[in-house]
């Protein structure tokens, strides 16, 4: 009985309003009064089953609920006979709650639909060789998975046959296609858009990427700030309170109308359920954009941040550096000015004396110079002397070749012309490292290498100043002079070079100690202590995994043109928190003025206005879903 | 000791996690500090010594207060 009251709440609501209805069409049409009450009397009782039923049960365990309220409220109505205002405040109670349970829905739809990417079925070789459509949680490591075109990857695994192209989309929130072959790994939620792949699991249920992400994001809606934690215990007395006030107020003035007003205008409702709203629309909103914000105190933190700290390589730059100029010098000591395809034969030698000699060092320079060179005929190396710091030199076809910086240049007694100097200066002013490269005492080739910029890097970090970051500071371990160019190129504040990473957590520190809210950015490895140190910690550059365990936002793929959007979302979100505790203050305020200073206020108003300001909030935090960063 | 994640029916006041929340407690054999409800995911995470009472009972106790259980996992 008491279940199919529950099921059928809608039902009795929409019972409720048809009573009404008629009642008043009977007062007003058929001016008949016996009619009127009759009808008001059965929606006003059959209307409170289910509330009252509510309040019986929260009273059971102690618990007085804003049902126990409404439920009074209506009764006290009922008893002084004014049926009327009982059978009006039971149909906005329920229509209140109807449009809520729909409203919510929304705002928590961004969210839902994260959480249903997930894969629920799995086709696994079973021991006779063929394959079986399992549920996804009967997948164990080592497992042989088959995915065809259109389904789901189960789990996280490393394809063992087939090819395909896969949408990614759920875990780095880019519709691309990416193509995966033998030994490719493939993330758990991902779909195959074409072809067909077996893949041997290697990471299943919760411990999957995407599994990750899910738990973090569900844990992260719910999980509470100090002043939500306040609100709620706040909320637990509140409605005895609110009970004990109606019911001092009756024993003083013996109104009994006064008495249950004071029940319906004092219902918690926009309060406790504002900020929720806003944080789970909020997070929702970063979901769908790659971003995860874990929690409303990190909302709240992040959103007073006014002062970012970056680490330079792998989070500023894209951590592998490339050749950004190559110069040939001819016999003369010009610059050769025609393409590489149109050197002299002399200098054609000397490009595959370079790659010969790069090929076998493992310096970092030396693969950002392979790449550029794109050699693969090689000559064997001969008498390879490493000049520590400097370079090496060897011998290539019986030819003397030194590859290495200035310094090696020099000690091989190689002259540089005016040209080469005035490149030099130019190259190392723009940020370069550079590699020379003699044959025979001779300076055939310079290449100036840097690490690239990630692009757009510039104007995401003007995008931030503009949010209120005023500080944009960046701290490397690289020398002062490359960056003081990366930190002039950027429009930085400030670039330190020099930093180890207890320096780094130390100027952390500092800034805090300047009463800064700061971020750092920076690789979640080496600056582990600064990512710990700082107020927001985002981890960069080192995959989804990591970035999930140490940072309080991901962005998902390090993908640094997230992180404006991630910003500007939490100032929204935690705006739009304020609004909501706001308007329930408010209203609670112009309810109980208009009480006491008015006397237009009865139940229904109050009751309007209640069920009115929590829709509002509600609507307010469904705003955010549609957030965009300007 | 198993945990139980049960997904109820979307939650739509605050005050209803204090509810269910009680309702857990009353259950005979749930580990009364591992109870907890969250109000975004509608959801009642907890741990209980299945030797005393089942998952069946434990979703009863829900049911009873008035809230739609939709489906639970156990492990």
């Amino acid at each position: 009985m008491q279940r199919f009251i529950f099921r059928n709440k809608n039902n009795i609501m929409f019972i409720n309003g048809v009573f009404i209805a008629l009642g008043f069409s009977s007062h007003w049409v058929l001016k008949n009064d016996q009619m009127f009450m009759a009808a008001l009397i059965i929606a006003s009782v059959i209307g409170v089953l289910p509330i009252a039923l509510q309040a019986f049960q929260a009273l059971r365990l102690k618990i007085v609920s804003i049902d126990v309220l409404v439920t009074l409220a209506v009764t006290g109505a009922f008893l002084i006979q004014n049926f009327e205002e009982s059978a009006i405040v039971i149909f906005l109670f329920l229509f209140g709650a109807f449009l809520e349970q729909r409203t919510l829905n929304q705002t928590r739809s961004a969210i839902k639909a994260l959480t249903e990417m997930a894969p629920e079925s799995a086709l696994k070789q079973m021991a006779d060789g063929q394959f079986a459509d399992v549920d996804v949680d009967d997948v164990d490591v080592g497992d042989i998975l088959l995915v065809k075109t259109g389904a789901k990857v189960p789990v996280d695994g490393t394809v063992v046959s087939g090819a395909g192209s896969i949408n990614e989309a759920s875990i780095t929130g880019e519709s691309m296609a990416v193509e995966k072959d033998v030994s490719s790994f493939v993330y758990a939620g991902t779909i195959v858009e074409n072809g067909t792949i077996q893949i041997r699991a290697e990471r299943v249920g919760e411990d999957t990427t995407f599994g990750k992400i899910i738990e973090l994001v569900e844990e992260a809606q719910d999980a509470k700030s100090d002043a939500e934690r306040f609100i709620d215990r706040f909320s637990r007395y509140y409605t005895p309170a609110v009970l004990g006030i109606a019911f001092a107020v009756y024993l003083v003035t013996f109104n009994v109308e006064l008495a249950i007003i004071i029940l319906v205008l004092g219902c918690p409702g926009a309060l406790v359920i504002g900020v929720p709203v806003s944080n789970v629309a909020g997070i929702g909103n970063g979901a769908k954009h790659g971003i995860l914000l874990k929690g409303s105190e990190v909302i709240h933190s992040f959103s007073k941040t006014n002062a970012m700290i970056f680490d330079k390589t792998g989070t500023l730059t894209m951590g592998n550096p490339a050749v950004s100029q190559t110069l040939y010098f001819d016999s003369a000591g010009h610059i050769c000015t025609q393409g590489a395809e149109n050197l002299e034969p002399e200098l054609v030698d000397a490009r595959t004396y370079l790659a010969s000699i790069e090929h076998e060092s493992s310096h970092p320079l030396a693969k950002a110079v392979l790449s550029e060179l794109g050699i693969t005929e090689l000559h064997p190396v001969e008498n390879t002397q490493v000049a520590k710091g400097a370079g090496i030199v060897a011998t290539v076809k019986g030819k003397r070749v030194a590859v290495g910086n200035v310094s090696l240049m020099e000690s091989e007694q190689v002259f540089l012309p005016e040209a080469a100097l005035h490149a030099v200066t130019n190259l190392q002013q723009a940020g370069n490292s550079l590699v020379f490269t003699s044959v025979n005492g001779q300076l055939h080739i310079i290449m100036g290498v840097r690490d690239q910029i990630r692009p757009h890097v510039r104007s995401h970090l003007q995008a931030l100043q503009k949010l209120g970051v005023h500080d944009l500071i960046m701290l490397s371990g690289d020398n002062q002079g490359t960056v003081d160019v990366v930190g002039r190129e950027l429009g930085l504040t400030n670039a330190y070079g020099n930093m180890l990473p207890e320096n780094k957590s130390a100027f952390v520190q500092k800034l805090k100690a300047q009463g800064k809210t700061v971020t750092f950015v920076g690789d979640g490895i080496n600056d582990s202590p600064s990512l710990a140190l700082a107020d927001i910690g985002i981890a960069m550059g080192s995959g989804t995994d990591v970035a999930i365990e140490t940072s309080d936002v991901v962005l998902m793929n390090s993908d640094f043109s997230r992180l404006p959007h991630a910003l500007g979302l939490a100032k929204a979100t935690a705006r739009n928190m304020i609004q909501n505790i706001t308007i329930a203050v408010g209203v609670v305020v112009f309810l109980l003025a208009s009480l006491i200073f008015s006397d237009w206020m009865n139940m229904s108003i109050g009751m309007l206005v209640h069920e009115g300001s929590i829709l509002a909030v509600v609507v307010n935090g469904m705003r955010l879903l549609r957030y965009k960063i300007a | 000791m198993k945990s139980a994640n049960i997904q109820l029916e979307t939650l739509t006041c605050p005050s209803c996690m204090q509810k269910i929340e009680a309702a857990l407690k009353t259950v005979n054999g749930v580990e009364k500090d591992s109870i907890s409800v969250s109000f975004n995911t509608s959801k009642a995470k907890l741990d209980f010594d299945d030797s005393i009472t089942s998952i069946e009972e434990i979703e009863n106790a829900i049911t009873k207060v008035g809230y739609d259980v939709k489906n639970s996992k156990v492990k």
